[in-house]
């Protein structure tokens, strides 16, 4: 199936269409440690296909680091990462993200110096395929592609709308706005699980109402699979499908909304209680 | 081999590892203190150099006079280069800075020569480059004394410098601005006044290099090139590490000087010119950070 | 008001992503192509030629190819004129070998051999990057050319090290007047800038981009920053070789390895920071620029009667101070200016 013409964004399932389906992802045993410093202890949970998923935790907790073990940015010492029934531990960043694991960052990490089109543009870069003298050439196979894989970004810049900033140098965009990009520049490779990290972070509410629209959107017309880091219970209650909470590395509930927040060792996390 | 010879060259380019030593540690000096890799050592060094042996030559002046008036010299250049280059691009990355200074050690060299003319000049310190008698008549090792009276002076200023940055009030702002500048801001360091102690300092530095350098091979142009070579030994003693500017240029010099002596017959010499890059480009690909310098561990 | 887009709408992303999507802008670089290819050759004296226009090309070549390396793909260097004299010694050594070659063949497997060096000394920016990269760089450019000094067959056992570029021919045509070696220069100029262009708003450039900007992000989604940087040394170190090649070739006539020099290097490093880093308008302006700074000060000098040592004094000074001083003002350099007066002919004459 060619990548470029395979189905767009927009040819995607009815809306409401989603279900829950098999597991997809599920991580074992998984311990992590820097040095002396253990961020993950003996992690494991599950993360089935279309569902929302939330880490939740109090600071320090390990979810940031969970997220990159999981794209392939820290290898875990101990432990095991089965995705689509393949188990493998030491996968890298390009595995990754050639095999449909696309996600966002806590401090945005964007290409300051490109402009919002090339931000996106950049992440269906797995899908290009010309080589680079092709490219030099700008002809035939090479500008069908890139005018190709354009069209496609320009699906993704109106499901997020940010047209009228499509040729802003990101550099220049407040804080909400590059959150956004950034968001689009996941989408565009057209993952089959999106990892976010901490996505309303620093957002007002009708920023955050925005996020949270998109977000669901995703879920629901593109069947994404979604794993977020979220601070904003309200959120996190309202959104996630399952919850698992962190607390010093350690898993210490998982299940629904409900479910955790009666929880109490949950309670006793938050609250802060003496261990 | 003859063992004497091989204790002779190894001695000599372990002292003049020294003298490298002391031009890297104008460069560390700067770039603990305010972060950037001031490209402009050598140009410093050179016009400290020329400026010092020049008021000697010219105007008949004695050298106790000569050094006073050059420091003058150098401390109005580095308030001038604070004032003029470094208050004006203080949040920029380090790149431009590096760039910037690129561009200040151009400006250095064409300033140096057109005040005091581009011929070469001796200056004498009053050490003679003659072996010393002692080593000479025991070991039968031939060694300059000047030379050895070089590595003193470059030992009393480097335990001189390193009991500056870790003991004094002064050396700690220092360390403080050289890690984060908004934050040194934040609890009232005064930015401007520490950035012109350290470039005087590092004047200082130079003018000592300069006069030791321009005593052994005359004081000209090709003094800049000197501090070229004082990259390599940063890269081996890490960018921020007193220490390590003087084992990265002991073990530079003694390198450059055996490999010259060596291996320069079988490969038709000249090896000086590229030895100590190729080496220090081999020693980053193990230890990206120095010797002596810090990790520096990104967080994503 | 005479440089507005009002009434220019694209109606496809094709129209919206051409190298010049205003018309103004199109009709401009035609009456430039037409002045410089048609123009110019007429009007032009021998010292025009040989002293300004050739150089100025050969330099934005340089100069293109060391704003792919550090102004799109973020890892300075300080060794392009080593690339330089690669080009220009393996073209040497190609035309002298191989009877009857193509001179651009020569050119164009000079350049060959120099993207390869330049992979071989990119090897080290996977480990090492910023002044760290800068100063390995260093060792490229004594390294390589001390090997050209010192290996006689490269020279052909010339005794000083000098060796004289052959005559072009192509086709038949010899090419020895000064306004045939400045067509020859400007249109392969002009072909590999178009190049570049293309590669740069492609994949390629995006992906040199990313590497430049955060370069653990852009692995993250995907971009192999071992292959993207080693690339872009490649294409770079190409670029820097040709126009090594040309200097030889179409501008000095004879050539040793020290004219090679770091020297040189630094001039190419200047002319895309006054022209503007990760720009290729930005390499012809920086060219532009450091070709005719010298000249202006010779008439200047010439002009106040000064002596020629402190002409070059005061040119070295002038340099170090231009630097500092655009890095000030306008660390985008002259390409940024230009940009920022298009901007303003848009309301001109209007207020606003």
């Amino acid at each position: 199936m060619n990548a470029v013409t395979e189905a767009g964004l927009i040819d995607a399932p009815a809306p409401g269409a989603r279900r829950i389906g098999e597991v997809i992802l599920d991580l074992r045993n998984i311990s992590l440690s820097f040095g002396g410093v253990k961020a993950l202890t003996d992690i494991s949970f599950d993360v089935r296909e279309h569902e929302i998923r939330a880490i939740i935790g109090p600071n320090g907790a390990g979810k940031s680091s969970m997220l990159n073990v999981i794209n392939g940015v820290y290898h875990p010492q101990q432990g095991e990462i089965v995705y689509r029934g393949q188990p493998r531990r030491g996968m890298n960043t390009h595995d990754a993200a050639s095999s449909g694991i696309a996600r966002t960052f806590q401090n945005i990490a964007l290409f300051k110096g490109m402009t919002v089109l090339d931000n996106i543009m950049t992440g269906r870069n797995l899908k290009m395929k010309s080589s680079f003298l092709l490219q030099a050439l700008y002809w035939g196979p090479a500008q069908r592609e890139e005018l190709a894989h354009r069209k496609e970004v320009e699906k993704v810049i109106d499901f997020l709308e940010i047209q009228h900033i499509r040729k802003t140098p990101v550099g220049r965009l407040p804080y909400g706005l590059q959150k956004r990009v950034e968001l689009g520049r996941a989408l565009a490779a057209q993952p089959e699980i999106l990892l976010l990290d901490e996505p309303m972070a620093g957002m007002n509410v009708e920023e955050k109402q925005d996020m949270c629209r998109f977000i669901l959107d995703v879920n629901d017309q593109f069947g994404t699979t979604i794993v977020l880091i979220e601070h904003d219970m309200g959120v996190v209650m309202d959104i996630s499908d399952r919850v698992v909470v962190l607390d010093y590395g350690r898993k210490i509930a998982d299940g629904t909304p409900d479910e955790v927040r009666a929880s109490q060792d949950v309670i006793n996390a938050y609250l802060g209680v003496a261990h | 081999m003859n063992l004497n010879f091989f204790f002779e060259v190894l001695i000599g380019g372990l002292l003049s590892g020294v003298m490298y030593a002391l031009v890297a540690l104008g460069f560390v000096l700067i770039y603990k203190a305010s972060g950037v890799f001031n490209f402009a050592q050598g140009a410093m060094v050179f016009f400290a150099a020329l400026t010092c042996v020049s008021i000697v030559n010219r105007f008949g002046l004695s050298l106790w006079l000569a050094v006073p008036l050059t420091m003058a010299a150098m401390v109005a250049l580095g308030l001038a280069i604070e004032r003029l280059v470094l208050r004006p691009l203080v949040n920029q990355p380090e790149i431009t800075l590096f760039m910037a200074t690129i561009g200040l050690s151009f400006f250095i060299e064409g300033l140096a020569q057109m005040l005091w003319g581009a011929q070469v000049q001796r200056l004498d310190l009053g050490i003679e480059d003659v072996p010393m008698e002692a080593l000479m008549n025991r070991f039968n090792i031939v060694v300059s004394r000047f030379d050895v009276a070089a590595a003193g002076i470059c030992g009393v200023l480097v335990a001189a410098l390193a009991f500056f940055f870790s003991r004094t009030k002064v050396g700690r702002a220092l360390r403080a601005v050289a890690d984060d500048h908004q934050a040194a801001l934040a609890v009232g360091i005064p930015l401007h006044h520490i950035w012109g102690i350290v470039w005087a300092v590092a004047g200082f530095v130079a003018l000592v290099a300069g006069m030791l350098w321009g005593a052994r091979n005359g004081v000209q142009f090709s003094l800049t090139f000197i501090a070229l070579k004082a990259l390599p030994v940063l890269i081996l003693g890490g960018f921020t590490s007193v220490p390590g500017a003087i084992v990265g240029g002991l073990i530079i010099g003694a390198s450059e000087k055996m490999a010259e002596v060596y291996i320069g017959p079988m490969v038709g010499g000249g090896i000086e010119g590229w030895f100590p890059y190729v080496l220090a480009l081999l020693f980053l690909l193990v230890r990206p950070e120095g010797l002596f310098g810090e990790r520096i561990i990104r967080r994503i | 008001m005479y440089y507005r887009e009002a009434g220019q709408f694209k109606t496809s992303y094709a129209a919206d992503s051409r190298i010049f999507p205003i018309r103004q802008d199109r009709t401009g670089m035609l009456l430039l192509c037409v002045v410089a290819f048609v123009l110019v050759p007429f009007w032009a004296t021998p010292y025009a030629f040989s002293a300004i226009l050739i150089p100025f090309l050969i330099f934005s070549l340089a100069a293109l190819g060391l704003n792919i390396l550090t102004g799109y793909a973020g890892q300075l260097s300080l060794g392009s004129a080593a690339f330089m004299a690669v080009g220009a010694f393996a073209s040497y050594n190609f035309v002298l070998r191989i009877p009857g070659i193509p001179v651009l063949l020569a050119f164009v497997l000079g350049g060959l051999c120099a993207a390869l060096v330049g992979i071989a000394f990119g090897l080290p920016s996977l480990r090492i990057r910023g002044f760290y990269l800068a100063a390995a760089t260093l060792a490229t450019q004594f390294f390589v050319v001390w090997c050209l000094t010192k290996i006689p067959w490269l020279t052909n056992h010339s005794s000083s090290g000098v060796i004289t570029a052959q005559k072009i021919v192509i086709a038949g045509y010899a090419i020895d007047t000064p306004a045939g070696k400045y067509l020859l220069t400007l249109a392969i100029v002009g072909i590999m800038a178009l190049l570049a262009k293309n590669m740069v708003r492609s994949n390629v450039g995006r992906s040199w981009m990313a590497v430049r900007d955060m370069d653990v992000a852009a692995e993250v989604i995907g971009i192999r920053p071992m292959r993207t940087k080693l690339l872009a040394f490649a294409v770079s170190s190409f670029y820097c070789g040709v126009a090594g090649a040309l200097y030889a070739y179409a501008y000095l006539g004879t050539v040793e390895p020290e004219a090679y020099n770091l020297d040189l290097s630094f001039r190419i490093l200047f002319m895309i920071i006054i022209g503007g880093v990760g720009s290729i308008l930005g390499s012809f302006l920086g060219a532009a620029f450091i070709v005719l700074l010298p000249i202006l000060l010779n008439v200047i000098a010439h002009a106040l009667s000064l002596p020629t040592s402190v002409a070059s004094n005061l040119e070295l000074m002038v340099f170090g101070a231009l630097i500092i001083f655009f890095l000030i003002v306008e660390p985008h350099g002259l390409a940024r200016l230009w940009q920022i007066t298009k901007e303003k002919l848009r309301l001109w004459p209007f207020p606003h």
